[in-house]
Order: structure tokens, then C-alpha cells, then sequence
């Protein structure tokens, strides 16, 4: 399951993946992260059975998590199968069917949204 | 003796419309075609075969409708006209107008455009017209406002000067920069191919000689009964580009065939449903429709390259763009369709079945397309400023193996803030900046020559280039100057954003 980790980095800089990674002992699949001297945005995966307890880990130390049941999601009424998605999607999301049609594995999806731009019939959505 | 064969293997357009008005006439696809001529034969695929359908669903930009909205009580002659908030033409006389699908609204610029208000119509939804006027003795009235629909208006008839491109070149960019294009998004260093078009669906490129599709032949216009005008703008079939001219009445199409759309950081464009049915009357008629993905070539440009004529890369098929993946410079790089084929796909099947229960009667051109012609580019009486124009000739260069400090008093007395550096051959290797300098300086450490602190990726420009071409390049890469060289790579004067002052008041505003 992936969540979305954000924390503030303002109050000193606590390692908090680092953090829960020892605390839980579940390794953590970092997918996406972006840091900065303020704050932090990580878009991580872990196993199913274990994302209560990371979760629970992480807001105990101060950080927001948000469980994304949902990676890029697609208005199929906007929708005209072109394929512009394909080839901008790093991690090989969108895929055209044997009828021309477009597919989602959207567990693949970490959510960096470079699809959505390139998208010339604005269809596409981000889960937050 | 074939001859014979031939002639008696003619079919008449009278004979085609009387299997379609009996219901008989055999009707296939474009994509269908190839596998019948393949199993049949030539002869026997045109007895089989009355008539080929085919389809395209992709942006075509030069598209549009001409308006007529009746007279309002007291009259108006409409000068400036906007629908939602989007200019369109007010040179046609009082209640007329023409709304291109490209330009962008006043407010919200590239988010909404003509080709959004053709759809807002088309989806019967309200769009707000208003226009102004000088007012005239007989048409007083100055200004209107008012919400219409599409069965407001008098006509809607679209008329797209240039359509159904007979193939598109695929584009990619061999730059480190990622390129928003009117052919999508393109990443950087040529992580990725964006191609346009139906290939084996494609009207003119099963009738390449344009000898079936010309003025006055009935097509299928976004959902409606349509009819082909003649050439399109920019026609160039020499070169394998053959356009066409389109009409068809806006009231009866659909959105399901007609897509606004925007390309983020170009604009907006209009998405065009439209498919030609071609009689299949002799032999050339069912080679030409015979043709597959595998056979139609488009050239991979580098849109890196900001020129009309930019570098082909290689030649790829419609068959290897559409199996996702290509290989650039032995690198495999996927591909991405602009113009959707399962649209096209539809649009072929859907003028299938109007052929089929007798709903479309074909009729060849009342004037034939020219099918050699090719495009020729603009005549500029004046060239534009290029970058010898303006650059800055005095320029001081370094050594790169000259110390720091030398570089430091070059540039307080060159009052200027950016050396090239050159090696012993006068090549340029690098630059420094006042800024590279002053970070030595407050950070001593084991640097002490010029070329242990220059930055040795130098974008540069020469002095043919374009000024607007040098400008993007600053621009791009957030950089001041540029030094001017020439083919070995010499520096030869340096383009600064000051140089660019000398365009202002100077003649090239003129």
C-alpha cells in the first residue's frame, strides 16, 4: 500500500523514515521524495499488513499520512484513447490494449504527475 | 491481353450507388483491406470489394466555423466579436463571423479557446456572445451581449482550411531541456517519440494520387455528412503531405468526433473526427487501398532543433511507431500517439455502416486535387535581426591555464561579467563569471587556475543565428551571455541581455 508521508522539517531535522524503518523493522520502499531546509513530501510503499503500524509509527513522530488507496486516475469520458500518457510515464503505467484502448496499472503509479500535462485532453487526475 | 482483363474488371461510381442504394454494396475498412487483397488477390479483392472506408482522429489546428447569428432589434454590424471571452473574426459583416479553433480566450488563455466553444456548442451547451460596433446609420446599435446556443444560430458550418494530413513527421528532442511542442510534451535527450496520425487509416494515404478524393466528394465531418472543398492549405503531396479543405454543417456533429484540447505551454487545438468511403472502381483502386502501417514512412525529426528544417534523425514506419517502442542511436525509446487510432478505428466503422444501409451515396470530384504539387516556404522580404546584428565584438577572453586572479583583473577591466575560456589552440573550452570568481575567492582552496573553477558545458550561438533563437537560449538556461563562435569553435564577439537594448528604437523595430 503506498502513503503519502509530509513533515516539517522546521523543528529540527528528525530522520523520520529512517526512524520508523528501526522502530517497525519494516523495510520501507521509498518510490518518490522530495526535501527541502522546510519541509518533506515521501511517497512510500510497504506491505499491506504492516501499513497500520508504519502509520501509527509516523504520526507518532509528527509527521501527516495520508493512505492513498488510488495512483493516477483517468475521466473516461475525456478520454480519446491517443496514447500521449505513454511514453512521458516513467514508471510504465499506461498501456494501449489490443483495441486501441487505454489500459492503467495503477499500482505502478507513484503519482509524480507527468502524465497529467501531457495529457492533451486534460483527463487525468491526481488522487488528493 | 491483361488490358482486356482490366478493362472488363471496371466498375462504374453508378454501379457502386446502386449496390448502396440496394443494400448490397460490400463496404470494408482501410485496415481491413490489406488482409482481403492478400487472400483474394487484386481482381479478386475489386470484385469482392465496392467501397473502402477510411478514418483519422487527431489535432488538426486549421479548423473553424463560420457563424451567422441574425439581426438583433436595433440592428448591429459586428466589428470586434467574442464568444466566451475568445476573439473571433469581425471582418465579415454584420452578423457573421468566424471562430478559429486556436485562438485563446482573453481570460483564460490557453485553458479555453475556439476549438472549446466549437465543443460547447456541439454539447448544446450556452456560450456567451458579445460584440461592439462604431454604430452606423444603419445599423445603430453599438454594443450586444447575449447567450446563445447552437440552435440559436442561423448556420454553424464548419470549414477547416487544413485537415486530414496525409502523414505527420514523428518528432523527438535531443536536447537536456523538456520541449512543450504541438506535438505534445517532449523529454529531454530523446527519452521519448511523439508521432501523429492513423496510417493505414488514413484517407489520402490510401488514395495518394488523389484520383477519388477531390472537390465536392461527401465525407464524414465530426460525426456529420461533410464534403471535401479541395486542397487544404499547406497541401503538398510531392513530399507525401497532402492536405484537405473540409466542411460540414457544426449543428449536426458530435462530441463524440470533435475534442478541444490543449497542449500544455502551446495551446489549444481542435481534435477532428473525419473519414473519406472510397469507390473501389478498377485495380489502382484497390492497390492504393491496400496499403499497410508498414509501408507509410515519416521522417523522426529532432524539434530540438528550432528551425524549419530540422535534422532528421531516422526514417520510421507507422508499423514501428505504433508497436510502442523505436530504436534512436541504439537506444530503445518509446513512442507516444498524439491522434487516437481507436477514434479513427470508429470513425471508419461508422461510415462503414452509413455505407452499408444506404445512408451515403458516393460521387467522384467535380475538380480534381492537384497530386504533385509541393509547399514552398515563406518569401521574407526582410530578414530578422541575427546575432551579428547586435553581439558585442570587443570580447576578452582567458587562458585556461592562467590563475584566477588574472581572470579577476580581466574582467574588472573588460567591465564585463563573463569570460570564455581558451585553450592554447584559441578553442573555446569554457567560461567563468564574475560570480565563479567571487566564489573562489571567499572559498580559497585548491584552486587557483582558471580552468579548475570554469563551467565547461558553454551553451554558445554564432552569428547567423536568429536573435529570437539566441534569446530562448538564455532564456532556457538562465543564462546572461553567450559567446558568439565560429565554426572551429573560436570565440569571436560575445551575445549579452544587454546586447539585446541595441534591438530597442533601433531599425529593426521598424
Amino acid at each position: 500500500m503506498k502513503l503519502l508521508v509530509t513533515f516539517s522539517r522546521k523543528k529540527g531535522s528528525k530522520p523520520i523514515i529512517a526512524q520508523a524503518v528501526r522502530d517497525t523493522g519494516v523495510l520501507i520502499n521509498v518510490e518518490r521524495a522530495i526535501i527541502d531546509s522546510s519541509e518533506g513530501e515521501a511517497l512510500i510503499d510497504v506491505p499491506d499488513d504492516q501499513c497500520e503500524l508504519v502509520r501509527n509509527t509516523m504520526i507518532n513522530l509528527g509527521a501527516h499520512v495520508h493512505t492513498l488507496e488510488h495512483g493516477i486516475s483517468v475521466n473516461e469520458s475525456e478520454c480519446i484513447d491517443c496514447g500521449a500518457c505513454i511514453s512521458i510515464c516513467p514508471r510504465e503505467v499506461f498501456s494501449l490494449d489490443s483495441n486501441w484502448k487505454l489500459q492503467l496499472a495503477e499500482e505502478k503509479c507513484v503519482i509524480c504527475g507527468k502524465c497529467i500535462e501531457a495529457c492533451p485532453q486534460q483527463a487525468l487526475t491526481l488522487p488528493l | 491481353m491483361h488490358k482486356s482483363v482490366f478493362l472488363g474488371m471496371h466498375k462504374s461510381i453508378d454501379q457502386i450507388n446502386e449496390r448502396i442504394r440496394d443494400g448490397t454494396a460490400r463496404v470494408v475498412t482501410a485496415e481491413e483491406m490489406p488482409a482481403i487483397v492478400a487472400e483474394l488477390g487484386e481482381e479478386g479483392a475489386l470484385k469482392e470489394v465496392d467501397v473502402v472506408t477510411t478514418g483519422t482522429f487527431g489535432a488538426m489546428c486549421s479548423s473553424g466555423a463560420f457563424l451567422n447569428f441574425g439581426h438583433a432589434e436595433p440592428p448591429i454590424r459586428m466589428e470586434r466579436i467574442w464568444l466566451n471571452n475568445v476573439e473571433a473574426y469581425g471582418g465579415l459583416a454584420a452578423v457573421d463571423t468566424y471562430i478559429g479553433a486556436t485562438q485563446q480566450s482573453d481570460t483564460r488563455e490557453e485553458q479555453y479557446g475556439g476549438a472549446h466553444v466549437l465543443e460547447d456548442l456541439v454539447a448544446g451547451k450556452s456560450v456567451e456572445l458579445r460584440a461592439s460596433s462604431r454604430g452606423t446609420d444603419c445599423y445603430p446599435r453599438r454594443t450586444i451581449t447575449t447567450d446563445l446556443l447552437l440552435e440559436n444560430l442561423n448556420q454553424a458550418i464548419m470549414c477547416n482550411p487544413r485537415n486530414a494530413y496525409q502523414r505527420y513527421n514523428a518528432a523527438t528532442n535531443s536536447t537536456e531541456h523538456i520541449l512543450h511542442t504541438y506535438m505534445g510534451v517532449l523529454l529531454p535527450n530523446c527519452s521519448n517519440v511523439s508521432y501523429s496520425g492513423a496510417g493505414v487509416l488514413n484517407p489520402l494515404s490510401n488514395d495518394p494520387k488523389l484520383r477519388l478524393i477531390g472537390s465536392g466528394v461527401p465525407i464524414f465531418l465530426c460525426g456529420a455528412q461533410g464534403m471535401v472543398i479541395g486542397e487544404g492549405t499547406q497541401h503538398s503531396p510531392a513530399g507525401g503531405f497532402g492536405t484537405l479543405m473540409v466542411t460540414g454543417d457544426l449543428k449536426k456533429m458530435s462530441q463524440d468526433y470533435l475534442r478541444a484540447a490543449t497542449m500544455t505551454g502551446y495551446g489549444v487545438t481542435l481534435y477532428v473526427g473525419l473519414g473519406i468511403p472510397l469507390p473501389v472502381l478498377d485495380i489502382e483502386v484497390v492497390r492504393a487501398t491496400a496499403v499497410r502501417d508498414q509501408d507509410i514512412f515519416v521522417d523522426l525529426l529532432d524539434y530540438g532543433v528550432p528551425s524549419r528544417s530540422r535534422p532528421a534523425l531516422r526514417k520510421v514506419s507507422y508499423a514501428d511507431l505504433r508497436s510502442g517502442m523505436i530504436e534512436i542511436n541504439g537506444e530503445e525509446v518509446r513512442t507516444s500517439s498524439l491522434s487516437s487510432f481507436k477514434k479513427a478505428r470508429e470513425v471508419a466503422g461508422e461510415l462503414k455502416r452509413w455505407v452499408e444501409s444506404g445512408g451515403m451515396q458516393l460521387s467522384l470530384p467535380t475538380r480534381l486535387i492537384d497530386s504533385k504539387k509541393p509547399v514552398k516556404p515563406m518569401h521574407e522580404s526582410a530578414k530578422g535581426p541575427r546575432v551579428l546584428d547586435i553581439m558585442n565584438r570587443q570580447v576578452v577572453s582567458i587562458g585556461e591555464d592562467e590563475e584566477i586572479r588574472t581572470a579577476a583583473k580581466k574582467l574588472l577591466k573588460g567591465e564585463t561579467n563573463h569570460l570564455p575560456v581558451i585553450n592554447g589552440d584559441n578553442v573555446l573550452v569554457g567560461i567563468v563569471t564574475t560570480f565563479d570568481i567571487s566564489k573562489a575567492v571567499a572559498n580559497p582552496g585548491k584552486a587557483h587556475l582558471v580552468k579548475d573553477i570554469m563551467r565547461k558545458k558553454v551553451i554558445t550561438t554564432t552569428p547567423d543565428e536568429a536573435v529570437d533563437i539566441a534569446v530562448q537560449k538564455l532564456e532556457k538556461n538562465n543564462i546572461s551571455a553567450l559567446p558568439v563562435v565560429d565554426g572551429g569553435n573560436h570565440v569571436i564577439a560575445l551575445l549579452t541581455a544587454m546586447d539585446l537594448g541595441k534591438l530597442f528604437g533601433g531599425r529593426w523595430l521598424k
